[in-house]
């Protein structure tokens, strides 16, 4: 006993962390690797250049996995950090769990209202309090294909399902797989909300995802769209169950493949390889049915819990306001390969496909097809995000038939809400 | 420490502090396995009927966690799997194990450098390994793709791409990590029989199989419970293995009980279902553990 | 220790004696293959692995992937590499092992030499605490070390390991000792020597061997540690949390020549440990663990 406690005693003297004297800012995130952090790196050092000390809480793993755990931890051991990288509803929930401070006051004197679209207030503004700061926004409903590839066919790049699932066995003829795919259920469920949106357009999109109608769930329209990821599942090889989704854009890359549906994250992959949008591989959106416009974003915001310290708080501030110059705004997502929250950020500096997707989220914001993620829990929740993930890979990895398919759905859905 | 030399210090004290001393030494211990471990098991029990999502949160919904748990078909998987890997996992490495310490048993050249390199697996995580499994399990850049770079094009090795052998595959890097360990046990096992005993049994003419099978094996029995209870013990929490090599995947025919709860308490914000998984796990592990220790420690008195 | 087993030898013919080399080396080359693997393509460029056969050997010979694992690896938003990690998870796991393995060792003193009613229902209490799994213990676990001021620092995590360790190091400590002639313990008792000096004295000098295990056990489990390393060490993290964000990546370019040499550098300590002191494993768990 004595030993035990003499020794604990002793360890804490030596390792109580040293009390920050002067304003600063924990921030717990899952951004460790190259274009992530360098991102990152584009906050850190405006907050420190405005003198405020920047503790560095990186947690990688599972998409954000890993560090939400870590946060549960710290929040039940009432040590929560300042400032957490979120996405999606779970900045609702905790701001419904009355655990999120705001920054109202700044975001007025910034008039933050004013160049933040609505779809990235959906998630950073709860309640009519900025709970939550936004670094940028992603679109998940993207194809990358190797321009090699096409020119091989000789085709062009598809703007219908139609054309697209016409071209599957010209590349099998050439001996190319059709679409690289990473057979992991987080990456089917983000392939499968880019082609409900495609197939079954934003109402479709929103009254299944959003609103969780059963009817919708179980509708023709959500079978037309099993159906399309039935033939898409035709389209895979065979190595592609567990693979990293970096891999198969790596098959893109190198031509082995002609195809892949992933968000705009996998430009990363093609840059550091030193391909040049345009000449070597083209980004383009997913098909939309009868020529739509449609957009599925992702806002990734680091949310600000309550604290007390008033050097804590005064850490937030500085942090908040940092993450939303419009200079940071356009730096970081160079690197992060995403778009500026702000729509009012000099989007010149970004590259061609930033720029279209930029253009495509304001013209998307404007004619009501901008639609929430369903896979980044920004449609429904964690707990529905995650039942829904099962049916989607349960069928990806099977021979179901869309009819099934779209009944597992539902009831997987219909059983978490 | 008490002074070497005491004549008549008043004798009942000085036995009374004898009697208490030990009781004091694991007292310590005891109220720590208390509340961490038995403290937090009522704690989850409390918690699986609660509606808690991200947070412990007390509003009591009765059995409806365990409902909804028996409901899912993930979790039936991961039920399944758990049995499927346990049994495979536990026998083919005590059966690795042994077979590898009665061979290093036979006064091997270079036994100093075999056993090292049996051993070493243990001393790595997945976290570190778990790549390089990945890869070599992969058919498209591991063992597969090398064995056609080397001539052998019909060679096939698919399972972690397979719905229904993936599990085994997990078996395999299991088995993998720990088989040496087990046969570390074995080896010392078979070092502390007496020789005598076999010299005797070689006098009256027995062969070498049946000196193994009728008196060597069954006199391991010590190093076979061992080696039940550790690897028992590794197969319930195998975690790192699951999520390194196969993520759950191909869809989720790889989940373990493990993960599940894992995903349930600190993903999918159901805390209470997550709460119900572990509280089932455990009375499971309960019933299979309590009778064999019961025998195990009851032996002894 | 070998010449005990000398007349099981004897038996073995040519051909048999062939097999059991053959089959030995062929487990040494299964261990070894994962190793193996690590090892080959952390020295490779990172164009070379995502082309080519990943068994071959380097066209390209490079140490770069280890000085980058080792001092400017991107850990966070710092590029710190693995290197200060390092003394964190030797802060943790030294005190953390030392505490274990004396209690383990009092302990099984006490279970096996003054014993009392009840002792073995308290064994078996501690024992079976060996078999949780670590997920359920997470939250109120944190909640406890908030109680206790100990969240997210160094003294928490020993507090943390020490806690489900000592189910472990008991039971080593109790199934060595209770072959230990109970007799010699009686003797001292009778000539008036105490409780800690008999343990001093009598006990620990033939403890040796199972201490190698013990310590190993825990030096292993402990620094191989990743969740409860990733929810209480604060801003002190371990070893495996900053190899953990260096090779997983959520949306980024993965480097695996770095990721690999990574990987290797965090195991070093352990396998060090192991193969210096794996001669002495075998001995201890023959000396004790393992009899019932």
């Amino acid at each position: 006993m004595n030993k035990l406690s003499i020794t604990t005693a002793l360890l804490c003297g030596i390792s109580a962390a040293p009390a920050f004297a002067e304003p600063s800012v924990e921030v717990m995130h899952f951004w460790t690797s190259g274009g992530e952090a360098a991102a990152l790196s584009a906050v850190r050092d405006k907050v420190v250049a405005d003198g405020v000390a920047w503790a560095d809480a990186p947690v990688a793993g599972g998409g954000g996995d890993a560090a939400k755990t870590a946060l549960q931890a710290r929040i039940a051991s009432g040590n929560p950090p300042a400032a957490m990288l979120m996405l999606g509803q779970n900045v609702i929930d905790w701001a419904n769990e009355g655990l999120l401070g705001n920054v109202d006051a700044l975001a007025a004197a910034e008039g933050w209202d004013a160049v933040l679209p609505q779809a990235v207030k959906d998630f950073t503004k709860i309640d009519g309090h900025y709970v939550s700061v936004p670094t940028n926004v992603h679109r998940t409903d993207m194809i990358w294909a190797s321009k090699a590839a096409f020119d091989k066919i000789g085709a062009a790049y598809p703007t219908t399902w139609d054309e697209l699932n016409a071209l599957a066995p010209k590349f099998l003829e050439a001996g190319i797989i059709p679409l690289a795919h990473g057979g992991q259920a987080w990456q089917e469920a983000y392939m499968f909300e880019a082609v409900a949106l495609g197939v079954g357009g934003a109402d479709f999109y929103r009254k299944a995802l959003v609103d969780l109608d059963d009817a919708t769930l179980r509708g023709p329209e959500m079978v037309a769209v099993f159906t399309e990821l039935a033939a898409l599942r035709g389209m895979i090889d065979k190595n592609a169950p567990g693979r990293d989704w970096n891999l198969a854009s790596a098959m893109v890359i190198n031509g082995e493949a002609a195809m892949q549906i992933m968000g705009d994250w996998a430009k990363g992959e093609f840059t550091n390889a030193g391909k040049v949008s345009g000449t070597d591989y083209a980004c383009i959106p997913v098909p939309k049915a009868n020529g739509q416009a449609g957009f599925v974003y992702l806002v990734n915001s680091l949310s600000l819990f309550t604290q007390t310290d008033p050097d804590l708080i005064k850490g937030q501030e500085v942090l908040a306001s940092a993450i939303m110059d419009p200079a940071v705004q356009v730096a970081f997502n160079k690197a992060k390969g995403a778009i500026p929250a702000r729509m009012d950020a000099d989007m010149s500096g970004l590259d061609a496909c930033a720029q279209a997707t930029a253009a495509d989220l304001a013209a998307a914001d404007a004619a009501g097809t901008a639609v929430p993620t369903f896979a980044g829990t920004h449609a429904a929740n964690a707990t529905i995000g995650g039942a829904a993930t099962d049916a989607i890979t349960g069928f990806f990895n099977s021979d179901m038939t869309a009819d099934a398919g779209a009944t597992s759905l539902a009831d997987a859905i219909m059983a978490a809400k | 420490m008490p002074t070497p030399v005491r004549s008549v210090a008043p004798p009942d004290l000085r036995t009374l502090l004898q009697n208490w001393i030990p009781k004091l030494v694991l007292a310590p211990s005891l109220a720590v396995t208390l509340l961490f471990v038995y403290g937090f098991i009522v704690f989850s029990i409390v918690l699986s009927f609660t509606g808690s999502k991200m947070l412990p949160r007390f509003s009591f919904v009765g059995w409806e966690n365990y409902r909804k748990l028996w409901a899912l078909e993930h979790w039936h998987i991961a039920i399944n799997n758990i049995f499927v890997f346990s049994v495979h996992y536990i026998t083919i490495c005590t059966a690795v194990g042994l077979v590898l310490a009665i061979f290093l048993d036979q006064k091997i050249r270079g036994e100093g450098l075999l056993r090292p390199i049996y051993l070493y697996p243990m001393a790595l995580s997945f976290i570190v390994t778990g790549t390089a499994w990945k890869w070599f399990l992969d058919p498209g850049i591991g063992l597969e793709k090398t064995m056609h770079l080397w001539g052998w094009t019909s060679f096939s090795f698919t399972w972690i791409k397979d719905s229904e052998l993936a599990i085994y595959c997990i078996v395999l890097a299991a088995v993998w990590q720990t088989s040496g360990f087990v046969m570390a046990m074995f080896l010392a096992g078979l070092r502390g029989i007496d020789n005598e005993i076999l010299k005797a049994a070689q006098i009256d003419g027995a062969t070498t199989w049946q000196l193994y099978r009728r008196i060597v094996i069954p006199m391991l029995r010590p190093a076979f419970l061992s080696a039940f209870v550790i690897l028992s013990h590794l197969a319930i929490k195998s975690y790192d293995l699951v999520i390194a090599l196969t993520g759950g995947g191909p869809g989720r025919s790889t989940e373990l009980p493990a993960t599940f709860m894992y995903s349930y308490t600190f993903t999918r914000n159901q805390m209470g279902v997550g709460a119900a998984s572990a509280v089932t796990m455990l009375m499971t592990i309960a019933a299979i553990m309590i009778p064999y220790l019961y025998s195990e420690l009851k032996e002894k008195k | 220790m070998s010449a005990v087993t000398q007349e099981t030898a004897v038996n073995t013919g040519r051909i048999a004696r062939t097999f059991i080399y053959l089959v030995l080396l062929l487990f040494a080359l299964f261990y070894l293959l994962p190793l193996y693997v690590m090892a080959v393509n952390s020295v490779k460029p990172l164009a070379e692995i995502t082309g080519g056969n990943m068994l071959a050997l380097p066209e390209v010979f490079t140490l770069e992937p280890w000085r980058q694992a080792w001092a400017t690896a991107q850990i966070g938003v710092e590029p710190t590499g693995l290197r200060p990690y390092f003394l964190n998870s030797i802060l943790m796991v030294v005190p953390a092992v030392m505490i274990s393995t004396v209690v383990g060792a009092l302990n099984g003193y006490v279970l096996t030499k003054w014993r009392f009613k009840y002792d073995t229902i308290i064994f078996g209490l501690m024992l079976f605490s060996c078999f949780i799994p670590f997920q359920t213990v997470l939250i109120p676990m944190a909640m406890v070390l908030g109680k206790l001021g100990l969240a997210g620092t160094v003294s928490g995590l020993v507090l943390v390991h020490v806690v489900y360790g000592i189910g472990f190091t008991t039971l080593y400590y109790r199934n060595y000792y209770a072959s230990f002639p109970t007799e010699l313990v009686r003797a001292a008792m009778i000539d008036g020597a105490g409780f800690f000096r008999i343990f001093w004295r009598i006990m620990l000098p033939v403890s040796g061997p199972i201490t190698v295990v013990s310590v190993i056990w825990q030096f292993t489990n402990i620094w191989n540690d990743f969740l409860f390393g990733v929810s209480f060490g604060g801003t002190s993290q371990p070893m495996t949390v900053a190899l953990n964000n260096l090779v997983q990546s959520s949306t980024g370019v993965k480097e695996y020549n770095v990721h690999f040499a990574g990987a290797i550098l965090a195991a070093l300590p352990t396998l060090f440990v192991y193969i210096v002191a794996g001669r002495y494993f075998v001995r201890g768990l023959m000396a004790g663990s393992v009899k019932g």
